[in-house]
């Protein structure tokens, strides 16, 4: 166990290292930072101060030297943009993304499995075939237009919800949350219902997949020769073991939604750090896409590890030991 | 009988009193606004840039106040006036107070000055505004003169950019601290309660301001950058103000009873830069023959040529079609009305079979082919214009492919000199040896002119013209001198004009706004609706 956590660690570094090499060169190749950042009437000598001011007249390497030694003591440097630490900057929006992602990931484990289910158990009945058909909608519109949709329709013709921004919030371990206040969860009811939408089609699916091959298995064949009830059948024999293809996804998705709700951000004006990333990314903010990057990173690595440990909770036979031989 | 009268009058003067309560009471609850570029910091000297100069405006003061139509205003100065050729004299407003409470004097003014060059990591500082000045004198607490180190006119101007700051507040402070709200502490019309960087900033409204009364007791202005997203938070009554209003949302804002437009004609033009670079008889980047081979010569050298391309656009559709109106055809930088206008030089007329005409003349009866480079996320509609312009340059002869690619890696290579034609905009300052200095003058870093001119156009009597009006204290004779090397640099083609914007706000119908040139969003000119 303990050799298996420290490989993953060493693997996360690696990919941290190398993905800043990456950011650097990538961003070395978009553009330069000043051109974008400084004011058109600056002349020529405002332009060279500026350079230096953002440590850019350097050459590439040795920029990145710079950044290597100051992330080595914690120091992930200062936005271009806005010279706060970049770190900062990300922290202070996370909370906003990571209520969001959770929001979207309940509604889609409370929409999805239940329709999935049903799916699967009835496969031909009308309802199930509808609710197919809908989780073809729900994969293939694209997020920006339902957003819009949602906001055309509940805010601005029905007003029964708020169009954007995070509403009131109430103070938590210090941070500030939108789902403790009532004001706070109409603000959020649109835009994690948009970010959720294409999970539940997804979660449905996984269901639905997951159902019809297990209903064929042999053990639940004998737990219904036995005489178990239907529902024991359903939520104990079939349900455990569908599970696990569901728990990896819904994982796997929960990180992608944390880092790249962008869209769902932009449309609601959601402070996250979606909204943040782009920005950077826009006029070419360095440090914050580099920390943003190497969080990301970090995120994943993690979630999987949690994957993996749900894995051999839910599946004895899966045995996280014989993984790393 | 007295007492009775004397108490019906009380009581009526008490109803009014009510209702001017009340209708007061409706105007000054929370004004809610919605922004479309996020306001990177609240430190007014660290970021040269139109949202932060917007919101510096409502928190802070000038010396010298512009106001809508971009004409100098008394701000924390009263009168001001050159009173030897290198020495500006400004007299400060008396009675003023910082939002802390502090006493505004003349000391603040040389603080505020002298921090300019000295805020640490700018991206784009305000450092230009000081260079000139040799010597700061302050008479006395409210009298105040610069000393530059030679004739310089542009010294107001130079103030209507610099936003006072308190002395005391700010000697220790850095641009962190005015981002949590503790320096960020001016004379302004709106005082700042909270911050929630790229996301609000809450106002409150300044009881003792000495200008107008601000007309909210609270105002939230809010950023919200996606273009659809704002104009449906207006429609749907969560924001009552919205700036930049896309052109495509405009026909079904102005048919809604619920909302108001406002709008004025800005001071940002739609150019196109050509390649001047470029020998007569060398290659321009993406300049070739029909057949794709290179030509040997740069035609965009020809002023034939350039007045063929001019000639060959047809302004009028732009601004109808594809700028739904919002923008005027423009042939020169400056809306009339503003210092350094050229009476008279309205936008080339379209006329198609003149350039097919010129081009012969110039030795391309077959045309030649083209690229043009354009943005494509920076200006309103500006991949949409490019297209429309590559299709009435072949219409010509000249065969034009469009480029348009995200500014972050257009404006890199715009300035190496890379392109051969590139659209580009221009927001200028209200005086016109601004954008002639930037964008008309040769480029020299000696003399700080032409770091914006990505066409390195040059011309020696455009440049005496503009050298001789920087040193000109006689506004009449320097205005004299700005036109006629305006209208040289139109008359040669220096950059291809297009059009004019305009700066579009939206709001419900309770409120009033007075549109800027400037483009400026600002909570002081919004105001409850005269009934």
């Amino acid at each position: 166990m303990t050799v298996y956590l420290v490989r993953r660690l060493l693997q996360a570094l690696l990919v941290v290292l190398a993905m800043s090499v990456i950011v650097f060169v990538g961003v070395y190749a978009i553009g330069d930072p000043v051109e974008i950042l400084i004011s058109p009437d600056a002349d020529q000598l405002e332009r060279e101060r500026a350079v230096v001011a953002l440590g850019l007249d350097l050459p590439l390497w040795q920029q990145y030297l710079v950044f290597l030694t100051k992330a080595l003591q914690g120091d992930l440097g200062n936005s271009f943009v806005f010279n706060e630490p970049a770190l900062k900057l990300i922290l202070q929006r996370m909370p906003a993304t990571l209520e969001l992602a959770f929001g979207a990931m309940f509604l889609s484990i409370l929409v999805g499995l239940p329709l999935g289910l049903y799916a699967g158990l009835r496969p031909d009945s009308p309802v199930s075939k509808g609710i197919m058909a809908g989780s073809i909608l729900g994969f293939s519109l694209p997020t920006f237009w339902v957003g819009l949709m949602l906001i055309m329709v509940f805010a601005v013709q029905l007003g029964w919800l708020p169009s954007t921004g995070r509403g009131d919030t109430a103070s938590l371990l210090g941070l500030q949350w939108s789902f403790l206040t009532i004001d706070g969860l109409s603000h959020m009811a649109m835009p994690a219902l948009n970010l959720a939408l294409f999970k539940i089609s997804l979660v449905i699916r996984l269901t639905r997949a997951g159902v019809r091959e297990t209903m064929l298995m042999d053990y639940v064949k004998f737990a219904r020769a036995k005489g178990l009830s239907p529902a024991r059948v359903t939520f104990v024999h079939v349900f455990k073991n569908i599970l696990i293809p569901v728990v990896t996804v819904v994982g796997l998705e929960l990180g992608s939604t944390i880092a790249f709700s962008v869209v769902t951000e932009s449309v609601f004006a959601w402070p996250g750090m979606g909204k943040l990333i782009i920005d950077s990314i826009n006029v070419l903010d360095r440090p914050v896409i580099v920390a943003y990057l190497m969080i990301i990173v970090l995120m994943f690595i993690t979630i999987n590890l949690i994957v993996d440990l749900t894995y051999s909770l839910l599946d004895p036979r899966v045995r996280l030991e014989s993984k790393g031989t | 009988m007295k007492t009775t009268r004397r108490r019906h009058l009380a009581a009526a003067t008490a109803v009014a009193a009510g209702i001017a309560f009340v209708a007061t009471g409706a105007a000054a609850q929370t004004m809610t606004m919605a922004v479309g570029a996020p306001v990177t910091s609240l430190d007014p000297h660290y970021h040269q840039l139109s949202p932060n100069n917007a919101i510096a405006d409502t928190i802070f003061d000038r010396l010298i106040n512009e106001d809508h139509r971009s004409r100098n205003q008394p701000g924390l100065a009263t009168e001001w006036r050159a009173v030897a050729p290198t020495v500006w004299e400004f007299r400060l407003r008396p009675n003023v107070r910082f939002h802390n409470g502090n006493a505004f004097t003349a000391d603040d003014v040389a603080f505020t000055l002298q921090r300019l060059p000295n805020v640490p990591n700018s991206p784009s500082s305000f450092a230009v505004y000081f260079r000139p000045i040799a010597r700061i004198e302050i008479v006395d607490p409210l009298t105040i003169r610069f000393h530059t180190h030679q004739p310089y006119p542009l010294l107001p101007l130079d103030m209507t950019n610099v936003r006072i700051v308190d002395k005391e507040t700010v000697e220790n402070a850095t641009t962190a601290d005015f981002n949590d709200v503790r320096a960020a502490q001016g004379t302004g019309p709106y005082r700042v309660v909270t911050h929630r960087n790229g996301d609000r900033i809450e106002l409150e409204r300044n009881d003792t301001y000495w200008g107008e009364r601000p007309g909210f007791q609270r105002v939230s202005y809010r950023m919200i950058t996606n273009d659809a997203a704002r104009t449906a938070a207006l429609l749907a009554g969560d924001v009552e103000f919205i700036d930049q209003v896309p052109t495509t949302d405009l026909a079904k804002l102005r048919a809604d009873n619920r909302v108001r437009l406002s709008e004025t004609l800005g001071l940002r033009l739609i150019f196109l830069g050509l390649d001047h670079q470029r020998a007569p008889g060398e290659n321009s980047p993406f300049v070739t023959d029909n057949n794709g081979q290179p030509l040997g010569r740069n035609p965009l050298r020809d002023v034939r040529v350039r007045r063929a391309l001019n000639m060959a656009i047809d302004r009028n559709a732009i601004v109808s079609r594809v700028m739904e109106g919002a923008a005027a055809p423009a042939g020169q930088f400056l809306p009339e009305g503003v210092f350094g206008h050229v009476p008279g030089l309205g936008a080339p007329a379209y006329d198609p079979d003149g350039a097919r005409r010129l081009l012969a003349e110039a030795g391309y009866p077959q045309g030649f082919r083209i690229q043009l480079n354009s943005p494509n996320d920076r200006y309103i509609n500006d991949s949409r214009i490019s297209q429309a312009i590559g299709q009435m340059w072949t219409r010509i002869g000249v065969r034009t492919a469009v480029e348009a690619q995200p500014w972050a890696t257009f404006i890199g290579r715009a300035s190496r000199i890379e392109y051969s034609t590139f659209l580009i905009g221009w927001g200028s300052n209200p005086d016109g040896s601004h954008p002639l200095r930037n964008i008309i003058g040769t480029y020299s870093r000696e003399r700080g002119w032409g770091a914006s001119n990505r066409g390195r156009y040059s011309n020696p009597q455009v440049d005496a013209l503009l050298e001789q009006s920087l040193t000109e204290l006689d506004n009449e004779k320097r205005e004299r001198l700005l036109i006629d090397a305006m209208r040289m640099a139109m008359e040669d083609v220096a950059v291809i004009p297009l059009h004019i914007q305009a700066n579009i706000w939206a709001m419900r119908r309770n409120l009033e706004h007075t549109a800027r040139n400037d483009e400026l969003t600002r909570a002081q000119d919004v105001r409850p609706a005269a009934r």
